[in-house]
């Protein structure tokens, strides 16, 4: 086998492999860096909580219409809206032990969905949604996550001076400006589209793996922002290709192989990155004069 | 002197339990007044009244439009998420958010502007040092280069000297009284009683009520401070509704 046939071929010849990588690389752009800015806001397994949340309105959606895009990613959105409001109540008022009522609601909501969607889908359909279809992209779906990684991408760009304000010094930022909390909230939207658009690729189970393993690693080679975006956006990338790629060869299922390969990424990062990892910590290079 | 600030009859508190109470009177444009008292006498609840994070619950504080928009605020400790990978540079440029909006690209002037702020807190060349690697010290004189920037006609400064040594404090206090000089306004709550007396020429003992407001060494005298002392920390949950008026 040549190396063309090993690495482009299965691409060249499956459309659906085609459409695969592309929903992937799509998601990319946009999750990668909403995730950098979940896990600097200490809200990764917030983004978990709310990627569940998703379920049942994805499945309410599917109750009434199906396998429809439209019908499970409106009632994936509501779902999401009305979670990352509530999120963000609880990430704002102090009093409440966050991590408990998190847990408690992720875990209802999961159950909540697979109940909905049992008492109408086949175990095909609730595989299906726990687990993304991401060899079954169609052009809607497609053009649905191209919509969402331009809104993200647009958004980034015009807030990103306010949101690393509000991220790094709320206080100061309500003193200059009543932008905060809008900017709090437009983030969370973002959180939600985001899983919604990974939701039909990856799974309510797996979505957010594309936005909190990419940040997680990138956070393990740099301590700088802009190289910690790139950084993210260029794993995310990798881990889709190679992740596809092997889950081809090896005949494994495509989206929990891509999470994996991310996972893989996260791991080796741990133990060799530079910026915190176990090997730079054990043995420190030699240090300076001054 | 035309004043800056005039608190009337205010009171501010947190779920209608007053933590300061009924207090009155004016800092005049120009002045440098240090607000002092013990623990618990809502001294940093003062500041963040005045910088319109509190509002009053009763009584009001009056400030020209202008005064209100353009103030600056060092609140205690500050809630600065350290670990968010910002430089130095991007930190300080903050300041300068009022004049270049959200969207536009800080020019050269405000490079240059920003190199001058580090260098007036001694931390010229720290430019492009990431938040996380400096010391507390460090991080309380970005601060205040943050400050410089803001170009601020009113200054509140929380405990600004706390865990800071005394050079740099000096270097500080340098910062504070050019800002006199300029004309502008502080108000700092302080616990260091000789450094009041050294360099506030006006001061306001609180004890949740005004104890003395007025000339440092009168403010500070022995009976007052007894006073102050006396205060009662706790919330009183059976307290009854409050009807003393001015």
């Amino acid at each position: 086998m040549s190396a063309y046939d090993f690495l482009i071929g299965p691409f060249a010849e499956f459309s659906f492999m085609r459409r695969a990588l592309a929903g992937i690389l799509i998601l990319s752009l946009g999750a990668a860096p909403i995730g950098v800015f979940l896990m600097l806001r200490r809200m990764s397994l917030i983004g978990d909580a709310m990627a569940h949340a998703i379920l049942p309105g994805a499945a309410i959606g599917y109750m009434i219409s199906g396998l429809s895009l439209g019908a499970m990613t409106a009632g994936g959105l509501v779902a999401g809206f009305v979670v990352a409001i509530l999120a963000g109540l609880v990430a704002r008022s102090t009093s409440l032990r966050e991590d408990a009522s998190l847990a408690a609601f992720y875990i209802v909501s999961l159950a909540a969905g697979v109940t909905l969607l049992s008492a109408r889908g086949s175990n095909v359909d609730i595989f299906r949604v726990l687990f993304g279809s991401i060899l079954g992209l169609d052009n809607e779906t497609l053009l649905l996550m191209v919509a969402v990684t331009g809104l993200t991408l647009i958004a980034l760009a015009l807030l990103l001076r306010p949101m690393v304000l509000e991220f790094v010094d709320p206080i100061f930022l309500s003193t200059q400006s009543r932008i905060g909390p809008f900017v709090h909230l437009t983030f969370l939207g973002l959180v939600v589209l985001n899983l919604v658009g990974a939701f039909h690729a990856l799974g309510t189970l797996l979505a957010v793996g594309i936005l909190v393993l990419p940040a997680a690693t990138a956070r393990l080679w740099t301590v700088r922002l802009p190289a910690m975006l790139a950084f993210a956006v260029m794993d995310a990338l990798t881990a889709g290709y190679l992740g596809l790629l092997l889950s081809y060869h090896a005949g494994l299922a495509s989206g929990p192989t891509i999470i994996l390969v991310a996972g893989a990424f996260y791991l080796i990062s741990i133990i060799v990155g530079r910026a915190g990892g176990i090997v730079r910590q054990l043995r420190p290079r030699s240090h300076f004069r001054a | 002197m035309p004043a800056a600030i005039t608190l009337e009859n205010l009171t501010l508190g947190y779920d209608r339990h007053p933590a300061v109470h009924h207090v009155s009177g004016t800092v005049p444009t120009g002045s440098r007044l240090a607000v002092v008292g013990p623990n618990g006498a809502g001294k940093s609840t003062l500041l963040k009244g005045i910088a319109g994070l509190l509002r009053p619950i009763g009584g009001s504080i009056v400030m020209t439009p202008e005064t209100r928009r353009c103030l600056a605020y060092l609140p205690q400790a500050a809630e600065v998420d350290r670990d968010f990978p910002i430089t130095v540079h991007d930190f300080v440029a903050m300041g300068a958010l009022r004049r270049v909006g959200f969207f536009r690209p800080f020019g050269r002037a405000i490079r240059i502007e920003i190199e001058h702020a580090l260098d007036a807190v001694g931390l010229g060349g720290f430019e492009a040092r990431i938040l996380s690697t400096l010391s507390g010290g460090q991080l309380q004189r970005v601060l205040f280069a943050r400050l410089l920037m803001q170009d601020a006609p009113v200054i509140l400064l929380d405990e600004p000297f706390s865990a800071i040594d005394e050079q740099t404090v000096q270097d500080l206090l340098g910062l504070v009284s050019r800002w006199t000089e300029e004309g502008r306004t502080v108000v700092a709550v302080l616990h260091d009683m000789p450094l009041v007396r050294r360099h506030f020429p006006s001061a306001l003992l609180l004890a949740r009520e005004m104890v003395g407001w007025g000339p440092t060494e009168a403010v500070l005298s022995a009976d007052n401070t007894i006073v102050a002392r006396r205060m009662v920390e706790a919330i009183d949950r059976s307290a009854h509704i409050c009807e003393q008026v001015a």
